[in-house]
């Protein structure tokens, strides 16, 4: 017992616990750079917004240890290919979530605003954007579970992480090193998902919570 | 930011694109191409099938009993968020489980409860009251309303579920070859430790197609399942 608290002390943990949170921050801000502009640019074309919905939808289908394994053979090892990998994961929730959300918007509340003289910009930055951001912000959250999640298959592309010490454990029979990781993984994606769904709740416009209480409609 | 700049390092090195193998691909078909592919789909299968065996009952009956759902949804979500790799290596750190496809198939049922109790006990949901009147009023026995009336009209709620499942699970099976769980992943993780990128091609590629093909499969079968939205759409 003593030596597996020993091992949460140890400078590899501290290091391995620093890249992996780097890992998925950089991976999770990028993925949100990219996603974000995309559904942005496509939400109003119908055909556009499906070719976005859809190729999010296949993107996500691509399980997350191919993805990291295709991209070896064509940037090899390390932190950036592992990074290029973790992105390309973190980019389809953001891009489905952002393009539904963008488009479940009710076409009147939309007529009524620009009846009120609101332009363009306007009625995307204090309509469209606030109504949409509960849903944008679940996208985000679903994406950044799975990039802390898929942060621990870096280890096998030579990313550093976490996995590193589970791997590490598994190979020299080391539980307290293996069960130490694991711990700290799965704490890690518990918090990103408790801590990112504490941030919906914040993002969520006070109107729009009393209007679902009034309407009382199951979010489907 | 060390490793990163060593990432570049590698990046600039002579690892750059390399053309596929098809000689190995054609030599290596029957005995490790399609092993592993068949490997992967029973790993698939099975897990799909305890964890529907599960669900089913356990989704029918907090549907019934609504206060036993946040505890479930509470705990099958807490084994959903814990990432594979780690929940592989606990598993077989376990005695009496060890390395092998055991630990992968437990794991890979784990994932899939959360997301398939949550679509059973929305399609138990979905069924209007008033449906489940009349059939009581055409003295259809609880029993009847329930196998007759309830789980027909959830049922495509309930493959919206196990659609979702089996792509997450079509993943995840990949990482278990890394705790001999067999597979296509064991082509990828033999790829990578030889340097050998057509290996980890193939069974990248496979993977992701056998999880897309999976995917519109059961989502024609959803819709299959649902004539009534498609007379609605009409």
């Amino acid at each position: 017992m003593n030596e597996f608290f020993a091992v949460f002390g140890r400078d590899d943990f501290l290091n391995q616990l620093l890249v992996h949170v780097e890992l998925s921050v950089a991976a999770l801000l990028i993925g949100v750079v990219v996603a974000l502009p995309l559904a942005l640019a496509t939400f109003r074309s119908p055909l556009w917004a499906a070719v976005a919905i859809n190729t999010g939808n296949i993107g996500r289908a691509v399980p997350s240890l191919a993805i990291l394994a295709l991209v070896f053979p064509l940037l090899g090892f390390g932190f950036a290919p592992s990074l290029v990998a973790l992105t390309l994961l973190a980019i389809p929730p953001i891009l489905i979530n952002a393009s539904t959300g963008l488009r479940q918007v009710n076409p009147q509340v939309i007529d009524a605003a620009r009846g009120m003289g609101l332009s363009g910009g306007q009625i995307l930055s204090s309509i469209q954007l606030p109504i949409a951001a509960p849903v944008i912000f679940a996208g985000i959250r679903t994406s950044a579970v799975q990039v802390v999640a898929s942060a621990t298959l870096a280890t096998f592309v030579g990313g550093g992480g976490l996995g590193d010490l589970i791997v590490l454990g598994l190979q020299r029979n080391d539980p307290a090193v293996l069960i130490a990781g694991s711990l700290a993984v799965a704490a890690l994606a518990i918090i990103t998902e408790v801590g990112f769904g504490a941030l919906e709740r914040a993002f969520t416009p006070k109107g729009l919570l009393v209007a679902r209480k009034r309407a009382h409609t199951p979010s489907k | 930011m060390s490793s990163f700049k060593a990432g570049l390092v590698v990046l600039q090195s002579d690892l750059g694109p390399k053309t596929l193998d098809w000689k190995w691909i054609s030599n290596n078909l029957s005995d490790e191409i399609i092993p592993a592919v068949i490997g992967h789909v029973y790993l698939s299968f099975v897990s799909v099938a305890i964890a529907l065996a599960i669900s089913l009952p356990t989704g029918v009956l907090v549907s019934r009993y609504r206060k036993a759902y946040p505890p479930v949804t509470f705990v099958t979500g807490l084994l959903f968020s814990v990432p594979s790799l780690a929940a592989f290596a606990l598993l077989v750190t376990v005695p009496g489980i060890g390395l092998g496809p055991r630990a992968v198939i437990i794991a890979l049922v784990a994932y899939s409860l959360l997301v398939l109790i949550r679509n059973v006990v929305a399609g138990m949901d979905s069924v209007a009251e008033e449906t489940k009147d009349a059939a009581r009023g055409m003295g259809l026995t609880p029993r009847q309303i329930l196998f007759r009336v309830e789980l027909p009209l959830a049922l495509p709620v309930i493959v919206a579920g196990v659609r979702i499942a089996t792509v997450t699970i079509i993943g995840i099976a990949t990482i278990g070859a890394y705790i001999s769980g067999g597979g296509l992943g064991e082509l990828i993780f033999t790829g990578i430790s030889r340097n050998f990128p057509t290996r980890v091609i193939v069974g990248a590629v496979l993977a992701t197609l056998m999880a897309i093909t999976a995917d519109l499969a059961l989502l024609w079968l959803e819709r299959l399942l649902r004539p009534w939205a498609r007379v609605r759409r009409a």
